[in-house]
């Protein structure tokens, strides 16, 4: 435990804890939407807005803030124009983001370590200016999720219905795409831009087998994106493991744990009471 | 005559090109109870949805609460239920919240629900018999009863004008009965019906016009048709597929 005294690694700890709690608030109308790799593309675009900062010698995670944004724009337009040539617009633009990630990376100074560290994270080199960056979008990301809750679940689970509330069912859209893009740049620190969806996805697909409202749901993969940092970071402190990797598969191992336990239960619940049949449905028609 | 409520005026939509309705003009004023009929495929659902701005018009206007539909912004006045429900990414989502989910047109976005915003979806909820499942997720509930989950959603905003897709196809006996009651209730608060229905059943009694389209037209307003030939029959279950060889004429008079 003594290495959390150094700084480094307490910075290391928060980053990933504010991460833990903000990516499963976003991921969650992701996966209600069933864009749940989106997060996995904006990440492609956003390493071209790596290489072009290294490049420029300007803040990369700044750069990839503002090319991450305007590729999430771009997909939710070429989204909800619903264009069937939509799909193979998405694949151009991610692997367009990629390949010029790695071209300007190579173009710049920037040795291959530093393009590793956007990869896979680089939490323990976070500096303080980067914590308090990562810190006050976190809470951005945050506060915004939980309270346009009620709308964003509105466009999220039914976006006609939305749109004939008269909900600004467009900008809630592009809301959601440019979050998206900010929480992958805060992200691609801790975890690096190839597990940014894991942290966005998996604790909501571990939540939702338990819980049985959407509400519950936010909370509970909120709660195990923050277990699965904080446990991630400590298992990357005590083994010497990379601290992403680790992160991200604590979260895999707890989804695990509560589907195993979930079935188990499940079925001893009904051994246990074999008597206890649903009430039949009533029938589709009335025979005259 | 009662003010107007919806009017539909030479209105045309297609979709890449094919004409799906042509020249349609329709009315619907306060109070009146109007079930849309038609064979699978007649454009009954688009007519609906381009009324809701759903789906543009390519020709013609479109007038809501004397507002043309582009410049109409009272959507709290309005309450839709689609076919169905979207399946989604698979996200639990209790019954209340799906049924809360229709006051937002009313409070907004940010204001946080209020004491009338609860006592509304407590209403909505017991006016289709289903405040017993409100803390259930709707995965969990049949067809009948998730179909009921997006009648309340509408209620719950406390609508004047109600427009309904295919609110009773597919659905339990004891649903349709629970929804004809619903209905029955806010036409007596005098709200206003749009409905599109594939047939009537229990509704038949609450419906006040009867507007027929076939072959991307309106080819009858008025009085509720008979149902004719094995339509007729009692025990007609109508599960058997539409496709666009419906005999003609089944609907006109």
């Amino acid at each position: 435990m003594e290495l959390f005294q150094y700084p480094y690694m307490q910075r290391a700890l928060i980053a990933a804890l504010v991460i833990g709690l903000a990516a499963p608030a976003l991921g969650i109308y992701l996966v209600q939407r069933r864009l749940t790799l989106i997060g996995d593309g904006i990440g492609h675009v956003a390493l071209t807005g790596v290489g072009a900062g290294l490049l420029l010698n300007r803040s990369p995670v700044l750069v990839a803030v503002i090319v991450a944004t305007i590729g999430a724009i771009a997909i939710e337009l070429v989204r909800a124009r619903g264009r069937t040539s939509g799909d193979l617009a998405l694949a151009l633009l991610f692997y367009g983001g990629i390949a010029g990630g790695v071209l300007l990376v190579g173009l710049s100074d920037a040795t291959s370590a530093n393009l590793n560290a956007y990869l896979f994270g680089s939490l323990t080199t976070i500096s303080s200016a980067d914590l308090t960056t990562i810190a006050v979008l976190g809470a951005a990301i945050l506060v915004t999720m939980i309270a346009l809750r009620p709308a964003l679940f509105a466009v999220s689970h039914d976006e006609e219905y939305a749109r004939v509330s008269g909900l600004p069912v467009r900008t809630l859209n592009l809301l959601i795409a440019v979050t998206t893009a900010v929480t992958v740049t805060i992200a691609m620190r801790a975890v690096g831009v190839l597990l940014i969806s894991a942290l966005m996805v998996v604790p909501v697909a571990t939540a939702q087998q338990v819980t049985r409202g959407f509400r519950s749901t936010m909370a509970a993969a909120m709660a195990l994106g923050f277990f699965a940092a904080g446990s991630g970071v400590w298992v990357a402190a005590t083994a010497d493991t990379a601290p992403g990797a680790s992160v991200v598969l604590v979260a895999i191992a707890s989804f695990l744990v509560v589907a195993v336990a979930g079935g188990v239960w499940r079925a001893l619940r009904r051994r246990a009471t074999p008597t206890a049949a649903p009430a039949p449905e009533p029938h589709e028609v009335v025979l005259g | 005559m009662s003010a107007p409520v919806i009017t539909v005026e030479h209105g045309a939509v297609g979709y890449d090109g094919r004409p799906v309705l042509r020249d349609v003009s329709l009315t619907v004023t306060a109070g009146e109870v109007v079930a849309v009929l038609g064979a699978n495929g007649s454009g009954k659902s688009t007519l609906i949805r381009a009324v809701l701005g759903l789906v543009p018009l390519s020709a013609g206007s479109i007038t809501l609460f004397d507002r043309p539909l582009r410049q109409f912004r009272q959507w709290q006045r309005i309450g839709y239920v689609p076919q169905r429900l979207g399946a989604g990414g698979g996200v639990p989502a209790t019954v209340h919240e799906v049924v809360a989910s229709g006051r937002l047109a009313r409070r907004g976005l940010l204001r946080p629900p209020g004491r009338a915003d609860r006592a509304a979806v407590d209403a909505a909820l017991s006016a289709v018999g289903l405040a017993d499942r409100a803390a259930d997720p709707v995965a969990t509930l049949s067809g009948g009863q998730q179909q009921r989950t997006l009648i309340a959603r509408a209620l719950a905003g406390q609508p004047e004008l109600l427009i309904l897709d295919e609110p009773t196809a597919g659905v339990d006996a004891a649903s349709q009965e629970a929804f004809a009651g619903a209905l029955r209730h806010f036409v007596a608060d005098g709200g206003t019906v749009l409905l599109v229905a594939h047939e009537l059943g229990p509704l038949r009694p609450v419906i006040s016009r009867a507007v027929v389209v076939h072959q991307a037209g309106i080819c009858h307003d008025g009085a509720v048709p008979d149902p004719a030939g094995h339509h007729a029959e009692p025990d007609h279950d109508h599960v058997h597929p539409h496709g666009p060889d419906e005999p003609a004429g089944l609907w006109s008079n």
